[in-house]
Parts: C-alpha cells; sequence; structure tokens
C-alpha cells in the first residue's frame, strides 16, 4: 500500500512530525514502513518559464533559438529543437546545473554551445520530469511540456506541477485489510500518535428520480454477496480527472485513466472498498443478477482474456451473460469509453457497484482463474461490510465535485450483513497479566478507542472494520502495540528444566565430530535432486530407490523428487569441486533419505552419512581408514568387509567399482557400503581421476553400538613380539588370515598389525604372495615364558596352513 | 712431601683452568686421582712417616684430594653447560618455515553456528526437538491456525507431493507434535530444514534451515518472550546488542511480533547494510495463539506460552559476511575450509 502524505493529512494533522519521525512512529505500532519516496527528489533547479521570442538558428534548420523569461531581471536564451513550443507557452526550463532524466536516469545539465549559439538550459519534456500522459494528458508525449496550470513564472517545477508529495510504501499484514486505506492508516496515525482523526461523513445531493426504473439488482446467492449497493448516473461526461485526483493517485502508485475509473480507484484507495463501474448499455435488460456461474460459462474479461467458469464461481450478470467476476475483474464490454482509444460508441449512464463478496468465495474465484487483481486482493483478505453503502456516497460526492454526471438521487442496497457488533471479554487484569505489563485500564480505553473500539460493561466492541478481532489476546495486542512493544518489560520465566540432547542427537553429532578429525569436511546440500540422477549412478531401472516423494509444483526437474538415495548428493558435490579445479575434496554429509511408505502417508526420514573423496592420493584403503576410524569411535565393533553379492542390499552397488567396493558389517548387519566409484559413473559425472564414497545407515549403526566405555587395568607384564612372513596364494584375502589368527590364538593376543606385503612372485612363487606380521601377545597374569609363546605360535601356524598360508622360508 | 702435594695441587688447578673439554678433565681426573695417579704415588709413600707426620700429612692429602675432586666437578659441570649451549646453538632451526600438514577437516558453517544456537538454548533449559520434513497439511498449517483458504498460505509458497502432504515451510510443525504428546510445561527449540518455492538467488533458497522455539506453561508473558530474545540475542551477538519488537501478524501467535536487531555496522543510525533502517530484521516471534493450544489438546484458560522462529542462512550470512546464499549449498573446498 503506497500512501500520499498529502492525502493523509486530509484526516489527520501531523504537526511538526517529519516523515522519519511518521514512519519509525507507524513500523513501531505494526504498520511496517518498506520505503519512502519524495516525488521529484532527483529533480533539481528547474523553474517555469516562458517563451519570450522564438528564432529560427542561424546555422541548423531543425533548431529553434528562444528568448525565456524565468522571471529574472533579464531573460534567458536557450536552443531548442521542440517544434510544439510557441511564443507565449509556460514551460518546464532546466537551468543550468540542474538535473533531470534521461531514459530514466539522472543528466546533469550545463550551459554550453549548440551549433555556435549560446544555449543556458533546457526545456523539458514528459520523460525528462519523470511523467507521462496519464499525469498530465493534455501534453505532448514527445514534445516539450507546455504548461496549463495556474502557476507562476519562476516558480519551482515541483509545486508547478504538484510534484511535491510523499509516497511511503507499507507492508500491510494480511489480517488488516481495513490498513490498505488511506483511512485505515490515518486511524492508525490517531492512535499512535495520540492525535485527532477527522473523516467526514460523504454525501451528494443527486437528481430526482427512481433508480429501479432503469436498473433491477437480484442477489440470489446472498452466503456469497452479503450485501451489494449500486446507484446509476446520468449524462456522463467522461475527461482527465483534475490535477488533485491525478496526483494523488500517481503518489498511491495507480495510473490515473479518466474520471469515472479514477473516482472507483480513488474510492478504493480512500475507503479500502474495491467499486465497479459498469457503462450501463452493455447490461443487457437493465438487471443485475448476482448469481453462480453456470458450469462452463464464459466471459472475456478487462484484460481481454475469455475464461471459462464453473458454478462455484459468482459472477455479476445481466439478464443474458456474465458482465463481471464478482470481486475480481470486470468484463470487456463493462469499462468507462472515452471514445478516444476505440471506436466504441461513448457511455451515457454509468451503473456504480459496491458490493461486499465472500473472501473465501472470491479467493478460490481468483486463483482458479489465475487472476489476482487488487480488488480480489482485498476481497479475499475480508472488509467492512458496513463500509459499503459509505464507499458509494463517497464516489457519488466525487462525481459531482468533478461535474461528471447526474447521479440519480436514490440507491439500491440489498442488505443481508450481520448488524450485531463483535464483542470480546474486557479484562485489564488478565491482559496485564498475559502482556507482563502494569498499564493502568484508563490507558488501555483510551487505546482502543483510538482505534475505534468501544469499551462498556466489562466488553469490547470491536468496530466493523476490524476482521481479524476474536479474543481476548487480540485485545491485549492492540493495547500492546499502541503502549508499544518495547516498553514492556524483559522478565525471564521460572520452572525447573530438564533439557539434554537426545541419544540420537549425541550419536549423530559425534559421527560428525569423528569424520571432522578424520579431515573430512561437512558440506549440506538440497533434500531434493533430479530424478536424472538416477540414471546417472546407473542404478537398475527396476530399483525400488526409483520409486520417490514427487514434488507436484517443483521449482524445475532439477529439484523435483525427494532423494531416496544420498549418493547421487555426495557425486554432485564431488563433481563440482572437480570442475571447480579443486586438486582434492574429502567430504561427509549426514543427511536424509526420503523413502515412500503408502499412498497418502508420509515417508520414512532415516538418516545417512555420505562420504567421498578424490586427488591428494587418496585410495579406497585411505576411505577404508577413515571408516575404521569412525566405526571405532562410535562403537561399532565387530567390524566385517565383504564383496557385495547378488542380495547386495545397497541398490547403490551400481555405483560403485565391482571388484574395489565393500560392503561393511558389523554382528552380520549391514551398515554401509564403501569403494571406489565405477569408472563409467566417474566420467558421467566429468571427473578425470578416482573418486571414493560410503554410505552409511546411521540409526541402524546406532543401534548395534556400544557406546559405554569401561577402564582395563594397563598392563603389569611385558609383551612378547613375534614377527612372521607367510606365503599363500594371491587370492586369499588378508581378512581371512588376520581372522584365523585372531581366533586360533587364545586371550593372550594383543593385536596383529600387518606390516609388509611382497608380490615379487620370481621370489615366492607364481600366483604367491607374501604379507608379513607382527603379532603382540601378554598375558595379564605372568611374563610368557618362551614355551608358552612358541605353543601358541605353533597353533596358529597351523591354523593358518589350514587356510593355504605357509611360513615363509 | 707437604711440598710435593702443594705442587700437585697447583699443577692440577692449573691443567683443569686450561682444560676444555670433558675428555679431558677425565683425563686429568685419572692422572691425578686414578689407581695409578699422582696422588696416590704420593700417598703410598705415607708409610714411611712417622706417626704423628703420617697424621698431618693423612690430612693435608686427603684436603688436596677433596680440593682436586671439587675442582674436578666444578669444572665438570662448567663444561657440561658449555657443551649444552653449543649444542643449542648448533641445533638452530628457521621456525619460519611451515608446520607439518595435519589434515583436520571441518563442520559446515550452517552446523557450526547450529550447533552454537542449540548450546544457547539447552543452557536456558530448552530441548530439542525433531520433526519429519515432509509433513502433512494439518501439523503444518491447519493446527497452526492457518486454514485452508487462510490468505496468509499465500505468504509461504509451499511445495505439495499431494493435497495433503506438504514440504514443511516451518518448523513450527514440530511444535504440534510436542505439544500432542507432552503436557506443559513445554520447552523446547525445533531446528531444521524447511522447503519454499523461492527460486535460488543470493538472498533466496527453495531449501532453508530454521529454529523455532516454544514455550508453553502456567502464567507465560509477553515479558518473558522479550527477556528470553533478549538472551538468546545477547549471546549470539555480545552483551551490547539491542533488539526492537514490531507489531506484526502471524496466524499462529496472538500478540505477534517481528525482532529487528540494531545494525551491527551503523548502530541504528541508517546505513547502506541495514538499509537505512537502522535495525535488521532477524526473527518473528510471539504469543502462542489459543486456538493453536487448543488444537493441540491444551487448555487456553489454564496455559500460555511463547513461540519464535530464526532462520539460520541470515544469521550465518551475518556472522561470517557471505553476501550470497548460494555458496552454502555449493560447497566448494575453498569455501569450507575457510570457517
Amino acid at each position: 500500500m503506497n500512501l500520499s502524505m498529502k492525502w493523509l493529512s486530509d484526516f489527520v494533522d501531523l504537526g511538526n512530525r517529519t516523515t522519519k519521525d511518521f514512519i519509525n512512529g507507524m513500523t513501531l505500532s505494526g504498520s511496517k514502513v518498506e520505503c519512502y519516496e519524495v516525488e521529484g527528489a532527483e529533480i533539481t533547479n528547474v523553474i517555469v518559464g516562458k517563451i519570450l521570442e522564438k528564432n529560427q538558428h542561424e546555422n541548423a534548420e531543425r533548431l529553434f533559438v528562444c528568448s525565456v523569461d524565468i522571471g529574472k531581471d533579464e531573460p534567458i536564451q536557450i536552443v531548442t529543437n521542440a517544434k510544439n513550443v510557441q511564443v507565449g507557452d509556460l514551460v518546464p526550463v532546466a537551468l543550468d546545473g540542474a538535473t533531470v532524466f534521461d531514459e530514466g536516469k539522472p543528466l546533469k545539465i550545463k550551459k554550453g554551445k549548440v551549433r555556435g549559439v549560446v544555449s543556458v538550459g533546457m526545456f523539458c519534456g514528459l520523460d525528462t520530469l519523470k511523467l507521462t500522459t496519464h499525469d498530465f494528458p493534455y501534453a505532448d508525449k514527445d514534445g516539450v511540456l507546455v504548461i496549463k496550470e495556474d502557476c507562476q513564472i519562476g516558480e519551482d517545477i515541483h509545486s508547478a506541477l504538484g510534484l511535491n508529495d510523499t509516497s511511503v510504501e507499507f507492508e500491510i499484514t494480511s489480517n488488516r485489510p481495513d490498513c490498505l486505506s488511506v483511512i485505515g492508516l490515518a486511524r492508525e496515525t490517531s492512535a499512535t500518535f495520540d492525535i485527532p482523526l477527522s473523516v467526514q461523513e460523504p454525501s451528494f445531493k443527486g437528481i430526482d428520480g427512481d433508480i429501479t426504473n432503469d436498473l433491477k439488482v437480484n442477489v440470489i446467492n446472498k452466503d456469497i454477496c452479503k450485501r451489494y449497493c449500486a446507484g446509476i448516473v446520468k449524462n456522463v461526461k467522461i475527461e482527465p480527472s483534475p490535477r488533485w485526483l491525478r496526483e494523488r493517485l500517481r503518489a498511491s502508485g495507480i495510473r490515473p485513466i479518466n474520471n469515472f475509473v479514477d473516482i472507483t480507484n480513488y474510492v478504493m484507495l480512500e475507503y479500502g472498498q474495491p467499486m465497479h463501474a459498469f457503462d450501463f448499455k452493455y447490461v443487457e435488460g437493465g438487471e443485475i443478477n448476482i448469481r453462480n456461474a453456470q458450469d462452463g460459462e464464459k466471459i472475456v474479461t478487462l484484460d481481454g482474456v475469455e475464461r471459462t467458469l464453473s458454478s462455484d464461481m459468482l459472477v455479476i450478470a445481466d439478464s443474458k451473460k456474465p458482465i463481471a467476476v464478482a470481486g475480481v475483474m470486470g468484463g470487456e464490454y463493462s469499462g468507462i469509453m472515452d471514445g478516444t482509444v476505440t471506436d466504441l460508441p461513448l457511455t451515457e449512464t454509468v451503473v456504480f457497484e459496491s458490493a461486499c463478496f465472500d473472501p473465501i468465495s472470491v479467493r478460490r474465484t481468483a486463483k482458479a482463474l489465475g487472476m489476482r487483481t487488487d480488488s480480489s486482493a482485498r476481497f479475499e483478505k475480508g472488509l467492512d461490510q458496513q463500509a459499503v453503502k459509505k464507499a458509494l456516497i463517497r464516489a457519488f460526492q466525487l462525481v459531482e465535485e468533478l461535474g461528471a454526471g447526474d447521479v440519480v438521487s436514490t440507491i439500491i442496497d440489498d442488505d443481508n450483513t450481520n448488524k450485531t457488533p463483535k464483542t470480546v471479554e474486557f479484562s485489564s487484569e488478565w491482559i496485564n497479566n498475559f502482556l507482563g505489563t502494569n498499564i493502568p485500564e484508563i490507558d488501555m480505553i483510551k487505546y482502543l478507542n483510538s482505534l475505534g473500539f468501544e469499551v462498556k460493561d466489562g466488553l469490547v466492541y470491536a468496530p466493523t472494520f476490524r476482521v481479524d478481532i476474536e479474543r481476548p489476546c487480540d485485545i491485549a495486542e492492540e493495547v500492546a502495540r499502541i503502549y508499544g512493544y518495547n516498553n514492556i518489560t524483559s522478565t525471564n520465566f521460572k520452572g525447573v528444566a530438564d533439557a539434554q540432547l537426545t541419544a540420537s542427537q549425541k550419536f549423530e553429532n559425534n559421527i560428525s565430530n569423528t569424520m571432522v578429525s578424520t579431515g573430512c569436511y561437512e558440506i549440506a546440500t538440497f533434500s531434493f535432486i533430479s530424478p536424472k540422477y538416477f540414471d546417472k549412478i546407473h542404478l537398475p531401472k527396476n530399483s525400488k530407490l526409483r520409486d520417490t516423494v514427487t514434488i507436484t509444483n517443483p521449482l524445475g526437474e532439477d529439484t523435483s523428487v525427494m532423494r531416496t538415495t544420498i549418493i547421487p548428493s555426495m557425486m554432485e558435490i564431488l563433481s563440482k569441486n572437480y570442475n571447480n579445479r579443486n586438486a582434492s575434496a574429502k567430504l561427509f554429509e549426514v543427511g536424509n533419505e526420503y523413502i515412500p511408505t503408502q499412498k497418502d502417508k508420509l515417508p520414512i526420514e532415516p538418516k545417512r552419512l555420505a562420504i567421498g573423496m578424490y586427488g591428494n592420493n587418496c585410495d579406497f584403503f585411505e576411505l577404508k581408514g577413515t571408516v575404521e576410524v569412525l566405526l571405532n569411535n562410535i562403537g561399532v565393533q565387530n567390524v566385517e568387509y565383504s564383496r557385495p553379492t547378488e542380495d547386495c542390499p545397497f541398490d547403490e552397488v551400481s555405483a560403485f567399482h565391482p571388484t574395489r567396493t565393500a560392503i561393511v558389517k558389523s554382528n552380520d548387519v549391514a551398515i554401509g557400503i564403501i569403494g571406489e566409484v565405477h569408472p563409467t559413473v566417474t566420467s558421467e559425472y566429468g571427473i578425470d581421476t578416482k573418486v571414493y564414497i560410503g554410505k552409511f545407515l546411521v540409526p541402524e549403526m546406532m543401534q548395534i553400538a556400544i557406546t559405554e566405555k569401561s577402564y582395563r587395568p594397563l598392563p603389569k607384564y611385558p609383551a612378547s613380539t613375534r614377527d612372521i612372513s607367510l606365503v599363500c596364494d594371491k587370492s586369499l584375502p588378508a581378512g581371512d588370515i588376520q581372522k584365523a589368527i585372531e581366533e586360533s590364538f587364545g586371550k593372550t593376543l594383543e593385536n596383529v598389525t600387518l606390516f609388509d606385503i611382497f608380490t615379487d612372485e620370481s621370489k615366492i612363487g607364481k600366483g604367491k604372495k607374501s604379507l608379513s606380521y607382527s603379532i603382540v601377545m601378554r598375558s595379564s597374569e605372568g611374563t610368557l615364558t618362551d614355551e608358552q609363546v612358541d605353543g601358541a605360535m605353533k597353533r596358529v601356524l597351523k591354523a593358518l596352513s589350514k587356510i593355504g598360508a605357509e611360513l615363509r622360508m | 712431601m707437604k711440598q710435593q702435594l702443594e705442587n700437585i695441587e697447583k699443577v692440577a688447578k692449573q691443567e683443569l683452568d686450561s682444560c676444555t673439554s670433558i675428555k679431558e678433565l677425565d683425563d686429568l681426573r685419572i692422572k691425578y686421582l686414578g689407581k695409578k695417579g699422582e696422588l696416590k704415588a704420593i700417598l703410598n709413600q705415607m708409610g714411611k712417616l712417622v706417626p704423628e707426620e703420617r697424621k698431618e700429612m693423612g690430612q693435608f692429602a686427603n684436603r688436596v684430594k677433596s680440593d682436586i675432586e671439587n675442582a674436578l666437578a666444578e669444572k665438570l659441570e662448567t663444561l657440561k653447560a658449555q657443551e649444552l649451549e653449543q649444542r643449542i646453538q648448533s641445533e638452530e632451526i628457521d621456525i619460519t618455515l611451515p608446520g607439518k600438514k595435519i589434515e583436520v577437516g571441518k563442520l559446515h558453517p550452517l552446523t557450526t553456528v547450529m550447533n552454537e544456537i542449540k548450546d544457547i538454548f539447552l543452557g536456558m533449559g530448552f530441548s530439542i526437538a525433531d520433526g519429519p520434513e515432509v509433513e502433512y497439511d494439518y501439523y503444518n498449517f491447519e493446527a497452526l491456525n492457518l486454514p485452508p483458504d487462510h490468505p496468509a498460505r499465500d505468504t509461504q509458497d509451499t511445495f505439495y507431493i499431494t493435497d495433503n502432504i506438504l514440504l514443511r515451510t516451518q518448523t513450527s510443525s514440530v511444535q504440534v507434535h510436542v505439544m500432542e504428546n507432552q503436557k506443559p510445561p513445554i520447552r523446547i527449540i525445533s531446528p531444521g530444514r524447511v522447503y519454499r518455492s523461492d527460486a535460488v538467488d543470493a538472498t533466496h533458497s527453495p531449501l532453508f534451515h530454521q529454529i523455532e522455539g516454544l514455550v508453553v506453561d502456567k502464567g507465560i508473558t509477553m515479558g518473558d518472550l522479550k527477556g528470553t530474545l533478549e538472551t538468546l540475542m545477547k549471546r549470539l551477538y555480545g552483551d551490547d546488542c539491542k533488539i526492537r519488537l514490531r507489531p506484526h501478524h502471524f496466524p499462529f501467535t496472538e500478540p505477534s511480533a517481528e525482532v529487528d536487531v540494531m545494525c551491527f555496522n551503523c548502530h541504528g543510525e541508517g546505513c547502506r547494510v541495514c538499509k537505512n533502517e537502522g535495525y535488521i530484521e532477524l526473527l518473528g516471534a510471539g504469543m502462542v495463539h489459543p486456538k493453536v493450544l487448543e488444537n493441540c489438546g491444551i487448555d487456553s484458560n489454564v496455559y500460555s506460552g511463547f513461540a519464535f522462529g530464526l532462520g539460520l542462512e541470515r544469521v550465518v550470512m551475518r556472522r561470517y559476511n557471505i553476501n550470497d546464499m548460494r555458496m552454502l549449498y555449493e560447497n566448494d573446498m575453498r569455501f569450507l575450509k575457510q570457517f
């Protein structure tokens, strides 16, 4: 809502308060000011001049040299190419050093010579002053503005043209449609600054006549149309509105069109009540029926679009056809024609409509037809049912003031509104307890009165324009905002708190912190992805992961489905980093996957950990090492790594290098998958190096994790160490050897470390490899004897021999 | 003999003085005090003396011996100190050479600041509640006093899955779940991802994070809301941080407020950072609407409460002077390493 400060001053006197005082005060009492604009603020040093002489330029055929009276002792000389100025014309003159506009950008005017002749200024056209023919309909669009206003030679252009209003833009919340009006904001101003509000009751004289002779109004759907007022203006004279009216519309951000259209807009802005004016000759049968549309009924609206209506929409219809979509937009022919823009016949008689339509119906209709208008935006918030007639009278008052036609004195008012005022219990004690304040009751009543509320016998009577008032808390808000939110004393509430992180919050924190400690950087990715990403990771066509939670109104295909796997998100970020020429990346994310359940039921949102890395000579074992640290830190024990099999629980295995991938299990539960990304997938992502990724199931890990820790006394006796080198078939997994050592040893085994792998087949035989282990043993009961150690080693070698690993000689 | 001893002592001390290494010193020790040393040689002659002389000479010899021993020990200390000093000097390094690379990762700035905010609230006795991101219309809108056809629904452009299921536009939905399942007193925050169909640009993202807070108990006042927000802002931005409340409208609170924090740049004077307002809008808050309490089965005649919602991205961007929200979701290593 753009408010003209001149207009506001019709109703309240701000005294010596500055615009800044005004906007601060209003913002803090609840009418948020977005910004304000002083009209023509950038235009300087432009005044009214009178052309005294106009002569041909000596060196140029198309130029003229003018002598201009600017109210000083001596006239000044200006060279112009304007053809539309004559001696005696009043024109805007930009003096030396003036600022005007050139194609919307500020332009500084300097004196100089034009083709050898001195010119000390410039004549201004509409453009140059940031105006249009809507502001000055009589002006030549392309020439110099020849001023036909009552003004003085030498007068500053701002006052001469009325370019001296200030427009303040308010952000009005949806609960306060009453503030979408000058009077509404004037009332807020009055309450905010504790100054009087003066709004005159509108009235008009009218000419004798019975409207019902000309017009019949039938409100058929009285539920949706609670009130319908109509009146007629005869002998209309369509012309531009007077300057003051155009100025106010312009300051309010509305284009002046002609006096009738302008009057409907003016009243809408002043009272907040949308109005419509119909050309009576297109109201067939002289009747207006407010009824539901028929399914499939059509109307061409004012914007020239044919619209198909349905039976839940309300229309204003004549005897044959809809002429307006109620509260949304008028029909093609209903507009007021001034005979200049079309060759349609002139308007002679105009019907004014001021009505009250059901907010929800208007909202649904506007939405269904895809046209939100200024009118529908107001109706759908709920308007003052008792302002309907007043607004119509105000419109007629303006018609008479402007001499735009003869108003028939009787008007139609089909009123089915509920006249009982809304009341809410009033208790100053309750309000003070609720706000934590100590405001005297007398002050509360004063605040409420200034906002149009009455307080009587323990009840607050809400004014009819306050559609948002329902409960005591609404009254508390009114009191609080005029008292000043910032005058409420801050307090601390009491009570015993029991705040702690949940087990899963702690577990997730532990995962993130551990990942960071292993050198991984955390990333944050969108939860929605493109369904194409499934192809990018080679997900099988029949994978259940392709069954997604799908957004019906996505911003684009890119973000149209909720991810069922976190892996594509990680791949995208790795790819982005690679393409941004980052030599290496080591990343992780803890995020949700969204797995559909049943139709019309919510999906499940399991937490997943994704790990991804490339560059810096990283390999499978760096990833595995990272995972080992992680699992150890979060208490996941008995971890096994195995090659993926046919029944692999991770469909994303399709994205992995088949011989460089491991399924990670703990206690036989699959908790994750790690490996190198399949070379064709890497190239799909435009990455020209090896990439390693992993995905882990957070809740599943939490289930099996053992987070309790228990101290073991430090060893009292020394350890014994034996190193052994083994030879076995290349294909024998090191994991099997490790397992054989661990299982064949008793509890004296402290740890086994692989410290060398030797693969020179010329030395150890074809198809063979050699692995060297360091085995540390220790007993808690005493120093191990050589016999005990040798015995244990014998058992180990026997077990190893069984799986095909022999001591290397 | 005495003469001899005095002589030995004199020469020994001279030699000690000129000694420059521990090795030399050791040689001197053997020369004078060793089994075949000079002192021993003289002492071996003691037997030839008469008893009176022997006693006197014995005492004298012992004194000479201990004098030499002391001198040796003293010299040893000096030499050791010298050698240590030399070693230290020879071990000089260029301390301006770079340190060894220790690779540690970092949390995303969104997480870092989120953790900080969670800690502030844990400290104030708030628990942290989680809830679904894909949510029923009821929890996101209806229970929060936003029935279908409510105009305020337009201000939150919503992603729909079905007519009845959507991506939550606010984490207030979690409050409803909590109130349905827990009797007051309630003191929670619900942090998490929310979704609105805003195209991506420097200040908008279709996905962002919110932290909603809720307190419900007997006798909770708007003053308590102000006090809580002031504490939050002071902990987040320092003790000199000032806030102001502006009346606003949210369907789920009444009275409602928008909360501005005084511009850090101009301290309320008005500048480019705050678009000349002197304050920067940071969060929305209010007293929980009685309808919301009632929708969740809480008696609004007995209990009252307040709620507030804070956008995480805005706090993060301000904290680190990030001027483009897209950077947070680009996840470029060069960006991630900065925090």
